[in-house]
């Protein structure tokens, strides 16, 4: 089970000091006002089971340690909406995010992560018509001035798995993915005043190799530990080195080729140290080699590049997959295997040849252009203003939608199954529950978040709260035809009661 | 799950199978290729960026997240 959260950089061209919550929360009421004329979301948000500084090493950071930024369970007056495709939309910080719902497989991740891109492309259009500014929204993750904003990704994985584990054999993998997951970058060091092109926003924001933070001495793997489900059974892992993806193919094999990892981890068939010397170092090196020939140093002496070791990782996915025999179960596993490998031969024979799936590429064969068709210094604002357009959510104006639009990026979704997401949840998870009481009963919910659904029923004094801490329970299969012969959120509730 | 439209330009292949597809040389004609290839998209994005790049990019000023 997996899902991504989108922060989107927000600007109001020619008003560059209106403040961004005020212009973030206007792009998501803006949504509501939508959303309520036709019911698809309206109920705030519950906080009760967020535990933002609990650590997954086993200890609680106490509130007068932590950073104001990484309190995020406060309600801070901010909007704050869950839709009916049991999505979150709301102002985090000083930015528009959007989170999909829980999923069970990467491709319905890129089907709800690109709903969450329309929904907020429609937000702004709607805030702008309503409001006194342009609002424009961008999916990226730097302004290039110092500050960052994230993309995170999460999976559930089995609580057994010792952390340890994760830390070692997943720290190189994140190091590496960036040859295939990299958004691109015109500019070096976080405030990207060194000149020159990198595979990834976020790699330079990265200055430790395991902690709680997101907003300050970033990790390459993060331990907050807030699983939103039963934490005896389950963690959440929580990414949060990963580029926005413009281009769905890039979304699709990050989480699968991330999520096959996890399993390799799960089951402790990598079989190999592949620890690395310096991984901090080695992530800013290897995001700052287009030439994919840097060549890493390993703990044990050994050097690769990254294409060599993320060869390793997927010699042992593949390895896995066919020891548990999922060629005949999981036809997705097998294309993200496909698709894995074709990317690492593509990009160590020619990395052009990857243009359509991987988004750095395909910015960077438009900067190249630009370069020797007008004769752009790397300095150029021009080059700057591609990297930054190249992210905008607006079909005419964002680069990489004309470049997907001319059939040079690939899609995985269509336009119709989008429409769909952008108002009903997935079938298969606890989402499907809590989108389908809004949808049916909007009218009835009081509140919701990931772990419950909470009814205020005409009748009851008492706010009535329905617990959802089993992720894989509350799926069509499982609650569907309760919802289906309950005609009010009364008679669901005397439904789940009986039960 | 669905592989409607997930198949992109490559046919499935078994993972463990050779990728035969993919032995492009990056030749001068090659490139030249290339070259008129990424002007014609060029010519479309000059129509749609943002005027003023300068301002442009120095306005877009944004707080840290997460």
């Amino acid at each position: 089970m997996m899902g991504i959260e989108t922060e989107f950089g927000i600007s109001v061209p020619g008003h560059p000091h209106v403040n961004a919550m005020t212009t973030s929360s206007a792009v998501v009421t803006s949504y509501s006002g939508i959303a309520v004329g036709d019911r698809r979301g309206r109920a705030r948000w519950d906080f009760e089971e967020e535990s933002p500084l609990r650590d997954a090493r086993g200890f609680d950071m106490s509130r007068a340690e932590a950073d104001p930024s990484q309190l995020t369970d406060e309600e801070l007056g901010l909007a704050n909406l869950i839709l009916t495709n049991g999505a979150r939309l709301y102002v985090d910080h000083a930015h528009p995010e959007y989170s999909t719902p829980e999923v069970t497989n990467p491709r319905d991740a890129v089907l709800w992560d690109r709903a969450g891109q329309e929904i907020m492309a429609e937000a702004a259009a709607a805030a702008t018509r309503e409001g006194p500014f342009t609002i424009q929204l961008y999916k990226n993750n730097t302004d290039n001035k110092g500050a960052s904003y994230g993309t995170h990704e999460n999976y559930l994985m089995r609580r057994t798995t010792p952390f340890s584990d994760i830390v070692r054999d997943l720290t190189p993998f994140f190091v590496t993915r960036q040859v295939f997951t990299g958004a691109g970058r015109v500019g070096i060091g976080q405030d990207g005043r060194g000149t020159g092109f990198q595979l990834s926003q976020r790699a330079d924001f990265f200055e430790v190799e395991v902690g709680l933070e997101t907003t300050l001495k970033r990790p390459i793997i993060n331990t907050r530990d807030e699983p939103h489900a039963d934490p005896e059974r389950y963690r959440r892992l929580h990414v949060i080195v990963g580029d926005a993806n413009l281009c769905e193919a890039a979304t699709y094999l990050k989480l699968g080729s991330t999520s096959l990892v996890l399993a390799l981890i799960e089951e402790s068939a990598l079989g190999e140290d592949l620890v690395l010397a310096d991984p901090v170092r080695e992530m800013h090196l290897v995001s700052h080699d287009p030439t994919l020939r840097h060549r890493m140093s390993l703990r044990d002496g050994r050097t690769m590049t990254a294409i060599e070791m993320q060869r390793i990782y997927l010699e042992r996915a593949s390895a896995l997959a066919e020891k548990l025999a999922v060629a005949e179960v999981d036809p997705q596993t097998v294309d993200v295997l496909t698709r894995w490998q074709a990317v690492l031969d593509d990009l160590e024979t020619d990395p052009r040849l990857a243009s359509d799936r991987v988004d750095w590429v395909a910015k960077l064969g438009l900067l190249e252009g630009y370069r020797r068709r007008d004769g752009l210094d790397w300095d150029a604002a021009r080059l700057q203003l591609v990297d930054l357009q190249y992210s905008d959510i607006r079909p005419d104006r964002g680069l990489a939608l004309r470049l997907e639009a001319a059939g040079r990026l690939q899609r995985i979704t269509s336009p119709e199954e989008v429409a769909d997401a952008m108002e009903r949840p997935p079938n298969d998870t606890r989402a499907y529950f809590r989108g389908e009481c809004l949808r049916r009963y909007g009218d009835a919910v009081a509140a919701a978040s990931w772990d419950s659904v909470i009814f205020d029923i005409p009748g009851h004094d008492a706010l009535q709260r329905v617990p959802t801490l089993e992720p894989v329970r509350g799926t069509r299969d499982h609650v569907g035809h309760l919802l289906d012969a309950a005609a009010s959120a009364a008679e669901l509730l005397d439904a789940l009661r009986e039960r | 799950m669905s592989t409607q439209g997930s198949e992109g330009q490559r046919r499935a292949t078994r993972p463990e199978q050779e990728d035969v597809e993919v032995a492009l040389p990056a030749g001068s004609a090659q490139r030249d290729a290339l070259d008129a290839d990424v002007d014609a998209i060029l010519d479309e994005i000059d129509e749609v960026l943002e005027e003023n790049a300068e301002d442009f990019v120095k306005s877009f000023v944004q707080k840290g997240g997460e």
